[in-house]
């Protein structure tokens, strides 16, 4: 068992049970589904990052001179339009929750394999759709589309983007249904609710949102289409429509899309944090009614989005008021994850500084998010630099270093190798420290009165502008790190053992990488999550 | 505020604006405690529970009397952000009576300005200090937005109605307005001035030549033009409601229901009459969308504002104070 076990015959495992581009394009296996998630957001996240640079690159002046103002608002455009559909909303469910919700409850697949590949062919033809827009010219409605802009004053490929988005939702649609009848119906004997890991929790809220909530902008999006297409008068005032019924429609979706891009996060933050703290994780009741209250909660305070839209007064006092209540459940998952630290064994291994990162960053966007429901603050923050950098801090601050976190933790049980250890920690700094120099100065620009999506900016802002673009090159050597020693662990790691973290959950009792069926005889749970009294604290060496 | 290179603070420039900053202080200081407090506590805690060989992490379930602890205080906290935040809010949305007016039209990438005393602008408005000045908006295309960082108000103005905006300027000077809602191409550059002036000052800026007369009075050729005053007149025998002292007091409508008479209420029943037809009326009078400019609507509600505006009833003529009113006789159009 000691190293020379590299020579030896890999055990038969879902990487190289089959070969062959065919295997994995008509395979039902979840985890090489997963796999092909993961191709396939990476590819989109290096091309939303690709704009994120080039809005940056624009804004380091205060005239608008690197590119023409329709290319920056495309650019704008399409930067949220990729990394909303097409990564951060599938990123951490449909790469590892697909991956790994099967394995922590303790079954050989989800519950419908053939829909989840259907799921990831969704995906694929939305995300042809989306290059088709982009290749062809883009599109340049903001990623809310508001009308009558895009509707009836714009000659870019609105429906074309429109269609993409509206195709992905369907994958995003069945994968929540996937998981919701997964998570219902195939637990292992002994694996009840009260014993699920707080990451399946967090999959299952997310899929309640995905499942009730992406229909709304499917049928947003299609009005939109048949508006400009049949010139029909939904959302047009000159045609007796209202263009506030598209804002009300497309946030009933787009606010709780929020919460489909973090909680996810959230599950994964508290694997870790209980992980590399040794340490059952604090109040876990709470934790778990907190993310479906979250889920809830999120569906009722849309109309935040539109305190100075022109709607009635006291109808934003409400969605102000709801807003509130919605932290509250946020507020206790940060408590919670800090406690699970108070007396645990806390190592500082890449997981988790992603994980410390997590905290502090959505800490941070939680927090500010305070602000921007205060009504008489958010008429002077919404739609300027504060909010952009409000929502980045949840986003990227939150769902990317929780993705990442991610990856690194569970790298070995998917790849079977792990990586380099010294790189994996000098990329989490690097993101932690480019993040905070990309989007902390936003917070002071919006507050000086910048407003979004401006192409060219009064003088004054430029230092914090010049500041931001500064962290967004850091940023990027950041997010390459990863990308390049993951590649390189696949060949050169060092083979993983089955649980290198000594971590509970049933994905680390089965081997790394797991076989196709994933447990060779179905598991009988008998302990609750977060055992950590039961397993040995140290590392072994070797296995 | 700090310097005009790189400045840390806007400028405050309205009633509004400091208490808006007095919120946002309050809610930097609490939210920087929380921050730091729980930053501390994950330094304090990786560092004094490091993994180290013989020290173990001892297990804790998690306590209800703390989760409650920590539900019901933030929430408490959040109710006085709410409430305050609200008050502000309502402030901003509730505009005094017996304000200076100016119309607008935001279009594709221009702000257009209309003073009641006939003075039009384009991407610069003068206003005094000292007066509450609501702004009366419509947009001529798609969504924009009203935003004047240093007033700290933002207002989105929409295509086929109006939204209302008001401020009370306490400084004089020259400050950004920019539209804050991406309206197309040239968002970024569908940007303006706004010129804040000493009383004194504004008046001799208002007395600087207004070609074609008030805005009511504007409103009251175009009255004639279009032939409203047909129907419309000033007595009983009308087959339009008579429409002095019509604005700003309720109307019951043919279907039972009572509205304000209101701009929204007078700029919809111009563009679509059959939409609230006033009781005792019927639905004949044709529609005027595509007819009327949103400059030329403007107008014809300022002028059948004007009808309202002085309870003495002297005649057709409107009182406006200022040099356009006493011109009144040499109206255009």
């Amino acid at each position: 068992m000691a190293t020379t076990a590299v020579a030896t015959p890999e055990r038969e495992n879902y990487l190289n049970k089959e070969y062959g581009i065919t295997s994995w394009l008509f395979t039902t296996d979840h985890k090489r589904i997963a796999l092909l998630y993961l191709i396939t957001i990476t590819f989109f996240f290096f091309i939303g990052g690709f704009f994120a640079l080039l809005i940056r690159l624009e804004l380091l002046t205060p005239e608008g001179d690197l590119l023409l103002a329709d290319t920056y608002n495309k650019m704008f455009t399409m930067h949220g339009q990729v990394m909303i559909f097409f990564f951060l909303i599938p990123a951490v469910p449909a790469v590892l929750g697909n991956f790994l919700i099967p394995i922590m409850i303790g079954a050989k697949d989800l519950a419908f394999p053939r829909i989840n590949l259907l799921s990831w062919y969704l995906l694929a033809i939305g995300g042809c759709l989306m290059i088709y827009t982009i290749l062809s010219g883009g599109v340049d409605t903001g990623w809310t589309f508001y009308t009558p802009l895009s509707t009836h004053f714009l000659d870019t490929h609105v429906i074309a983007a429109a269609l993409a988005i509206f195709i992905a939702g369907f994958s995003s649609i069945l994968t929540g249904l996937n998981f919701i009848v997964t998570i219902h119906r195939m637990r292992a004997p002994g694996m009840t609710w009260a014993r699920l890991p707080l990451f399946v929790w967090a999959n299952y809220a997310t899929s309640i949102i995905q499942v009730l909530g992406t229909p709304v902008l499917a049928i947003t999006l299609m009005m939109v289409a048949m508006e400009r297409i049949f010139n029909l008068g939904i959302f047009n005032p000159q045609l007796g429509g209202d263009p506030l019924l598209f804002q009300h429609l497309f946030w009933f979706y787009s606010h709780p899309a929020v919460y489909i891009m973090i909680l996810p996060g959230m599950g994964v933050v508290s694997e870790i944090v209980t992980c590399f703290s040794h340490k059952r994780i604090f109040g876990y009741k709470a934790m778990a009614l907190a993310v479906i209250a979250i889920a809830v909660l999120g569906f009722l305070v849309w109309a935040h989005h539109m305190f100075v839209a022109g709607i009635s007064l006291y109808a934003a006092m409400v969605f102000s008021l709801l807003s509130y209540f919605v932290a509250v459940p946020s507020a206790i998952k940060v408590f919670n994850w800090t406690s699970t630290m108070f007396k645990g064994s806390v190592s500082y291994a890449t997981p988790m500084l992603y994980a410390f990162g997590f905290i502090g960053l959505f800490t941070m966007g939680g927090l500010t998010g305070l602000f921007l429901a205060a009504l008489g603050i958010d008429v002077h923050v919404t739609d300027t630099y504060f909010v952009v950098a409000h929502f980045h801090y949840i986003m990227v601050g939150g769902m990317v270093m929780a993705y990442l976190g991610g990856m690194h933790f569970w790298w070995p049980k998917i790849s079977g190798r792990m990586y380099p250890e010294f790189w994996g920690r000098l990329a989490a700094m690097i993101i932690f420290i480019g993040f905070n120099l990309t989007f902390f100065p936003q917070f002071v620009l919006g507050y000086l009165g910048m407003p979004r999506r401006y192409w060219q900016y009064s003088p004054e802002f430029q230092v914090l502008n010049v500041l931001s673009t500064a962290g967004a090159t850091i940023l990027a050597v950041g997010y390459l790190l990863p990308m390049v020693y993951f590649l390189w662990s696949m060949r050169y790691g060092k083979p993983a053992p089955d649980n290198p973290w000594n971590a509970a959950g049933l994905e680390w009792k089965i081997s790394s990488p797991p076989s196709t069926f994933n447990f060779d005889e179905t598991p009988i749970v008998t302990w609750e999550a977060y055992n950590y009294d039961e397993i040995p604290q140290e590392v072994p060496v070797g296995r | 505020m700090f310097s005009n290179t790189f400045p840390l603070w806007p400028t405050r420039a309205s009633t509004l604006s400091g208490q808006v900053d007095a919120l946002f202080i309050f809610l930097l200081m609490l939210c920087g405690l929380v921050c730091i407090s729980i930053f501390i506590a994950i330094v304090v805690f990786a560092i004094r529970y490091r993994r180290r060989p013989g020290h173990r992490a001892t297990q804790i379930e998690g306590s209800n009397a703390v989760e409650f602890t920590w539900t019901t205080i933030p929430a408490g906290i959040f109710v006085i952000i709410f409430v305050w935040g609200a008050y502000i809010y309502f402030q901003e949305r509730t505009p005094p009576k017996d304000s200076m007016d100016v119309y607008t039209v935001a279009k594709q990438w221009m702000w257009k300005f209309q003073h009641t005393e006939g003075q039009r602008e384009i991407n610069e408005l003068h206003v005094p200090i000292g007066r509450d000045v609501r702004v009366i908006m419509t947009s001529q295309d798609v969504i924009h937005s009203f935003y004047v960082p240093a007033f700290r108000i933002k207002q989105d103005v929409l295509p086929g109605r109006y939204t209302i905006a008001w401020f009370h300027a306490t400084r004089a000077g020259t400050y950004h307005l920019f539209c804050a809602e991406y309206c197309g191409t040239n968002h970024s550059g569908m940007i303006g001035d706004v010129v804040v002036m000493e009383p004194a000052q504004f008046q001799t800026w208002l007395s600087g030549g207004q070609p074609m007369g008030s805005l009511s009075q504007q409103g009251q050729g175009l009255f004639q033009s279009l032939g409203c005053s047909t129907c419309h007149r000033l007595d009983t025998q009308g087959r339009g409601p008579n429409l002095m002292g019509v604005f700003g007091k309720p109307v019951l409508l043919e279907d039972g229901r009572t509205v304000t008479a209101d701009e929204n209420y007078v700029r919809e029943s111009i563009l679509s009459p059959a939409a609230k037809v006033v009781s005792g009326f019927k639905p004949i009078m044709p529609t005027f969308q595509g007819i009327v400019s949103e400059e030329q609507l403007n107008a014809l509600v300022a002028y059948v504002k004007s009808l309202s505006a002085q309870p003495t009833g002297a005649g057709q003529t409107p009182t406006f104070r200022g040099p356009a009113g006493a011109k009144a006789d040499t109206r255009q159009r």
